[in-house]
């Protein structure tokens, strides 16, 4: 970890457009909720298209796609990496701070959102099962978003295939997949923290544990991996 | 901890050669890296600042590898030709955070020094948006000295500076070069590389062209034959007599005038005056037509 490069990266994303981004999309779940709320005492109508179909499924991988990849991506792709690659760190060093970055920010923002809407459906334990489920689905997120920004040059393309394809398409009609879908592991723990009655975990809490640590390392791992191997052709060269 | 060496080093991309068995050694003092745009000076620039790996040979600063070592940039400062600075940053706080990423014990005092030694403390709080190209440049110049290296490689590192800057950075290699440090710059321009260096490597089409002592190569290229567009009032007139002079190896006719090939620069240019003179021509036009320096470079590679 390294806080120079904690504070260049947050003050980096915090002047870039893109975090714009990450203030309507938590408001319109919330307000969803919301009217929800007001509109259907009882969640078991709505909850399920509104924080599974909506939230976990579309603004959780959308944010963290969003974040994950721009902190080290679109320092790579406008060259200011450079600034950062020609000092005497290990390249472990830069991965994880970055990390900690994108998913401190993700997790905060989607953490905050899953919070709000748990507490308005179920009150307190809703709530943290909720945020926890948001919370680990943003950090594997963001790490699997982080490792795609540096493997290839267009991470929001194969991490939109991966959200789209993947998640929304693949692990709904083979199961199996769902060890390894993120969202599965957001939900499933969404589910065993707070009450089973309204979600019903598609996995077992081990696996979703398991398979979201295993997730985080082995993205950070290639992340480190081809850091330590990224070439910069110059452009007269 | 200040040589630079390549050892047969070659990179190809695919079926694309883009540097050729090049071998050189820097040592302490100031070096220019010549070569005519798209020659592979940046591609071994890269390579030395391990941006690249070589496909065959090896790159080594100070005895360690280059390629997959960050341990190197403690000794190494870099400045890229194409390097986009943190907008968001002023130009004091872009070398700071250089110096506290380098783990300097005093980064701000080192920081100050950097920014002074280019210059730049009038502008170091503003946002490095307000700057022109030249302070951002001087301002990148900075942030690589400021840990102090043994080694400095710069690309392209003139480009975009006024006269005044230019001098200034020509006298801040200079004072490097002097003080032991291993000094490499790249640059298309020759006067440039005449006036910083005494030595130079140039590069043409990935190949290494020429290497050594800037008077020896400058000699050559002076020295070398020049191709002259000519019109005349009488342009076959002019051509009978340019024959009869020495310096000069051939003449083609054609509609828009005359191709004169001669051998001696110096010799002809003096001569053709004089000819023009005695013959009673009026020359309306002396265009020499391959000064490019891709043409100074390619009659380098085939000596």
């Amino acid at each position: 970890m390294n806080m120079t490069i904690i504070q260049l990266t947050f003050r980096s994303l915090l002047g870039r457009k893109r975090a714009l981004l990450l203030i309507p999309m938590p408001f319109i779940l919330i307000g969803l909720t919301l009217i929800g709320r007001i509109a259907h005492p009882d969640a078991t109508d709505w909850q399920q298209p509104i924080i599974i179909g909506l939230g976990f499924a579309v603004i959780v991988p959308v944010l963290s796609l969003i974040i994950g990849s721009s902190v080290i991506g679109s320092e790579i792709d406008d060259g200011t990496i450079v600034h950062i690659l020609t000092k005497p760190l290990p390249r472990s060093e830069i991965v994880i701070s970055k990390l900690l970055v994108a998913a401190g920010a993700t997790g905060l923002v989607n953490g905050v959102m899953m919070f709000i809407c748990g507490w308005l459906i179920n009150g307190a334990r809703m709530a943290i099962g909720l945020a926890a489920g948001g919370l680990v689905a943003s950090i594997c997120y963001c790490a699997l978003f982080l490792a795609l920004s540096v493997v290839s040059r267009r991470p929001v393309l194969i991490g939109l295939v991966y959200i789209l394809l993947w998640e929304g398409l693949l692990t709904n009609l083979l199961t199996g997949t769902r060890s390894l879908s993120i969202a599965q592991f957001g939900v499933t723990i969404a589910a065993r923290i707070g009450d089973q009655s309204y979600f019903v975990p598609t996995l077992s809490a081990a696996v979703a544990v398991i398979m979201s640590v295993v997730f985080v390392v082995v993205s950070t791992f290639i992340a480190i991996d081809r850091l330590r191997s990224l070439t910069m052709a110059g452009e007269t060269s | 901890m200040n040589s630079v060496e390549l050892e047969s080093v070659s990179l190809w991309y695919g079926n694309v050669v883009a540097v050729n068995d090049v071998s050189m050694s820097l040592g302490p003092g100031v070096t220019g890296l010549l070569g005519p745009n798209g020659a592979g000076k940046t591609t071994v620039l890269h390579m030395m600042a391990g941006f690249l790996p070589p496909s065959r040979g090896t790159v080594t600063i100070g005895g360690a590898t280059a390629w997959r070592n960050p341990e190197i940039y403690r000794k190494v400062g870099i400045v890229v030709e194409r390097e986009a600075v943190p907008s968001f940053l002023t130009g004091y706080e872009f070398v700071l955070a250089s110096a506290r990423l380098q783990k300097l014990d005093d980064p701000v005092g080192a920081a100050q020094r950097a920014i002074t030694l280019v210059e730049m403390n009038d502008a170091a709080g503003r946002k490095m948006d307000t700057y022109s190209k030249g302070m951002r440049q001087r301002t990148r110049v900075a942030a690589a000295l400021v840990h102090e290296p043994d080694v400095l490689l710069l690309d392209e590192p003139f480009n975009g500076m006024d006269p005044r800057q230019r001098m200034h950075m020509m006298d801040l290699l200079h004072t490097m070069g002097e003080a032991g440090r291993t000094v490499l710059f790249s640059s298309h321009i020759l006067e440039e590389v005449e006036q910083v260096s005494g030595t130079v490597q140039v590069i043409v089409a990935g190949r290494l062209a020429a290497s050594g002592d800037f008077r020896t190569i400058r000699r050559l290229m002076t020295h070398r034959p020049h191709v002259f567009a000519i019109r005349s009032n009488d342009d076959r007139r002019l051509a009978v007599a340019l024959l009869a002079e020495h310096s000069v190896a051939g003449v083609d006719v054609a509609a828009t005038g005359l191709e004169v090939r001669a051998s001696d620069y110096g010799a002809f240019t003096r001569a053709l005056p004089k000819i023009a003179i005695r013959e009673g021509v009026r020359v309306s036009q002396l265009r020499p037509s391959d000064e490019s320096l891709e043409s100074v470079f390619s009659y380098l590679v085939a000596q």
